[in-house]
């Protein structure tokens, strides 16, 4: 058997803000076995009433050109980008960590978050909650990190993700 | 809002949301639809009632209306129509949908919806049309304001006819049938974000072309591709053979896009295509695909597909490039704008036909040929399913005649013994296999085309699912004759229980079938048995001069395997070509077994 090779890929879209689209786009993975690790929406041109989704899914060459190809098929899909192959892209991903300790920990916590600019936004005696932003690695790195220090509960926003540099390529102004 | 801009147009009218319905069909160039009323499409009727310039064929069943609607659709190139009530209505729409969605037929369908106040309520016949037919059409609208209602309509027929056509449903609740909005025409809708590419760059055709220019072992793999991109298609496809001199295989699906009588000629491949489209397929150095998708009944395993080829694909949908298949120059277009750039780049670049090496190519097609794949004794008084097609044949290939099918094995001998020399002429139900589809799918050709012979091949079982279509024949008077292949099994269900389930015929056989020529005539048709050999070309030519409609039942012989074979999980150079030969030809491995 050959080694079959999945690859993340993060996807772009920007598609018309309407009721279905997100049941649509979200269809076309589950009807097909697809994986979705990350899904964010939200709408980014209030006039034209354009949304932006980005996705994080695996898979191997040929899936990934399937699902562009499927996406770029949907009607209310007005542009498909795979920022993974189209040049270097940014992501960031917010995250919301509640982390119950006392003593030591928390003061261990405490020291961590401050590593990874992370701000406590709530605290009692026995937890804080943390506010984390930064790339996907980062985020699982101190919520691993925090796992470590007492109980703890997870809220994570999603990928967002740009292209770097000076390019607009998904123009809402079309 | 949506291209805000565009809503500031100056409507031409403004009218109830029913008559911006009609009127837009009417401006679509919509001559019939296919329907049956209900509650929530009470106005839509009210409407079609009052203008009374919209032809409406009431059906018995919704199925039946998408089938009749693909029928219409497929014999004509232009999108049907079909008109169904809300909750059931649109329910029993859904097989008729997946089935235009996976044949690529263009179908706009109008639902009917309880109003909008009351949507989420668990209404009376209320059902998530939308959500329902997410999955089974190529897109969905849920029209929730008159004022998107014209756009709506015009987008719809749009959406279904290019690119990759299929089915779009537009669900339509009461009270916007009710409220007035604006009219807009066909010119001034709104734009859509929809654009399918047509046309691919120059320089990859030109490398399309030079590869086969080069070959020494090439074929065209056509699909029903090249009978959706119109006749010209067809025409260019001939040209282009004509002028390489390669041979040509085509789907199921792309049936009469290449004239059965050419010459080039191979037959259908596949799981029931000819040994010799099959080897060629296996053994050529280029294959040229075009409008067809690498189904899985066309590659057999797929590890042992054409192994040595080089691959073109042309294709409409960059979806179907690479899903089932790796291909080496994907081409993504419509089929006649290609072809027609093939055949020029091929003249300007003075590409010529390559008769001595093309010559030892045929001639291990010849071989191949020499097999006589097809052919089967007729040597007792019991009619073989293949004599009895070959025969209809025979006596209908000089009137002008349309074919439907239903499902299974009389469709696979249609398919092998009937000959098709023009497009259009041929419709089956590939993709979804929808028994069922043949009687319905008839009327709507039917109805598209008067004068011209229209004959359901049918399976007794398969004619039963929709058997209720005869109603609605009879109200209209369609000529339409269903010529039923009366095995008395479940021809294809029994054929694989042989073969893979050690002959145990669990529930195939079809008990208590009705008395066809009793049936017929309760719905004032015509039938004849024809249980002889010497009865057969009786009752086909009493079917051909009878007016109305007529059920010709016809035994054959009960136990007919439908050959050649690929068995399922095996390659193409597997085939088994009859039962003497299926003893020590491959069986079906266990692999195969778990594949349909």
């Amino acid at each position: 058997m050959s080694e079959i090779l999945e690859e993340r890929h993060t996807i772009a879209l920007l598609v018309d803000n309407e009721p279905g689209v997100l049941a649509r786009v979200i269809g076309l993975f589950s009807g097909r076995g697809y994986n979705i690790e990350s899904l964010t929406v939200s709408e980014v041109d209030n006039i034209k009433g354009y949304s932006r989704i980005t996705i994080v899914t695996s898979g191997t060459e040929m899936v990934i050109q399937q699902i562009k190809a499927l996406l770029n098929r949907l009607v209310p899909v007005h542009e498909v980008h795979d920022l993974s192959i189209e040049g270097p892209h940014l992501e960031r991903e917010l995250a919301l960590i509640k982390v119950v300790n006392t003593g030591e920990q928390r003061i261990e916590a405490m020291r961590i978050a401050d590593m990874f600019r992370a701000r406590a936004i709530d605290s009692t005696l026995t937890s804080f909650v943390f506010e984390v932003t930064g790339n996907p690695r980062k985020v699982n790195a101190f919520i691993e990190l925090m796992g470590g220090l007492g109980d703890i509960e997870i809220c994570r926003g999603g990928v967002v993700a740009i292209a770097r540099g000076s390019e607009i390529e998904l123009d809402t102004l079309i | 809002m949506r291209n805000a801009e565009y809503q500031t147009r100056k409507p031409e009218d403004c009218i109830s949301g029913a008559a911006i319905i009609v009127k837009a069909l009417q401006d679509q160039g919509v001559e019939v639809i296919f329907g049956y009323p209900g509650g929530a499409v009470l106005p839509l009727y009210d409407e079609l009632f009052k203008t009374n310039n919209l032809r409406h064929i009431l059906v018995r069943h919704e199925q039946a209306a998408v089938h009749a609607a693909e029928g219409y659709a497929r014999s004509t190139g232009k999108p049907g129509v079909v008109l169904v009530t809300s909750g059931p209505g649109a329910t029993n729409a859904v097989t008729g949908l997946t089935d235009a969605l996976m044949d690529s037929i263009p179908i706009v369908c109008l639902t009917g919806q309880v109003p909008t106040h009351l949507i989420g309520t668990d209404a009376f016949q209320e059902a998530d049309t939308t959500g329902i037919t997410r999955a089974c059409t190529k897109h969905n609208y849920l029209v929730k304001k008159s004022e998107d209602l014209a756009d709506v309509m015009h987008e719809a027929f749009y959406v279904a006819g290019n690119g990759r056509p299929g089915p779009v449903v537009i669900d339509l609740p009461k009270d916007i049938l009710f409220e007035e909005g604006p009219y807009f025409t066909l010119e001034s809708k709104r734009p859509c974000a929809y654009k399918p590419q047509i046309m691919e760059d120059q320089q990859q055709i030109e490398k399309a072309v030079k590869l086969l220019a080069d070959a020494e072992q090439p074929i065209i793999y056509g699909g029903g591709g090249l009978i959706n991109s119109g006749t010209h298609a067809s025409q260019l496809l001939r040209e282009f053979a004509d002028l390489t001199g390669y041979p040509v295989t085509l789907t199921l699906m792309g049936l009469g896009a290449f004239p059965a009588s050419n010459k080039h000629f191979l037959g259908m491949l596949g799981m029931h295509g000819t040994y010799e489209a099959n080897l060629a397929m296996h053994q050529c150095d280029v294959m040229l695909n075009i409008g067809a998708r690498f189904d899985d009944r066309v590659t057999g395993r797929i590890k042992d597909f054409s192994p040595n080829s080089t691959k073109i694909h042309v294709d409409i949908d960059p979806s179907s490039i690479n899903k089932n298949v790796k291909v080496d120059l994907p081409i993504i277009g419509d089929a006649a704008l290609i072809l027609e750039q093939m055949i020029q780049i091929w003249k300007e670049k003075g590409y010529k036909r390559k008769d001595r090496m093309l010559s030892e190519w045929w001639k291990k097609i010849e071989v191949w040929r020499d097999k006589k794949c097809l052919d089967f004794k007729q040597d007792s008084k019991i009619i073989k399913p293949q004599h009895a097609i070959r025969r209809l044949f025979e006596k209908t290939q000089n009137t002008d005649t349309y074919i439907t099918t239903e499902v299974g094995q009389h469709q696979m001998w249609a398919a092998q013994y009937y000959g098709f020399d023009q497009p259009n002429r041929w419709m089956t139900s590939g993709g979804l296999g929808t028994m069922g589809y043949g009687l319905p799918a008839a009327m709507g050709v039917q109805i598209a085309h008067p004068d011209a012979l229209v004959i359901d091949i049918a399976g007794e079982a398969s004619i039963l699912m929709n058997i209720q279509e005869l109603s609605t024949i009879s109200q209209y008077n369609l000529p339409v004759k269903a010529f039923i292949v009366n095995n008395q099994w479940m021809g294809m269900v029994r054929q694989w229980q042989e073969l893979n389930h050690g002959s145990r015929y669990s529930q195939s056989y079809t008990e208590s079938l009705p008395d066809f020529v009793k049936l017929a005539d309760s719905f004032g048709g015509k039938g004849m048995v024809a249980e002889t050999i010497d009865q057969l070309d009786t009752v086909i030519d009493a079917m051909l001069e009878t007016e109305g409609f007529f059920l010709a039942d016809i035994r054959v012989a009960k136990e007919e395997n439908c050959f050649p074979m690929i068995p399922s999980g095996a390659a193409h150079n597997e085939m088994i070509l009859g039962l003497g030969d299926s003893l020590d030809a491959p069986t079906t491995s266990k692999a195969g077994m778990a594949l349909v």
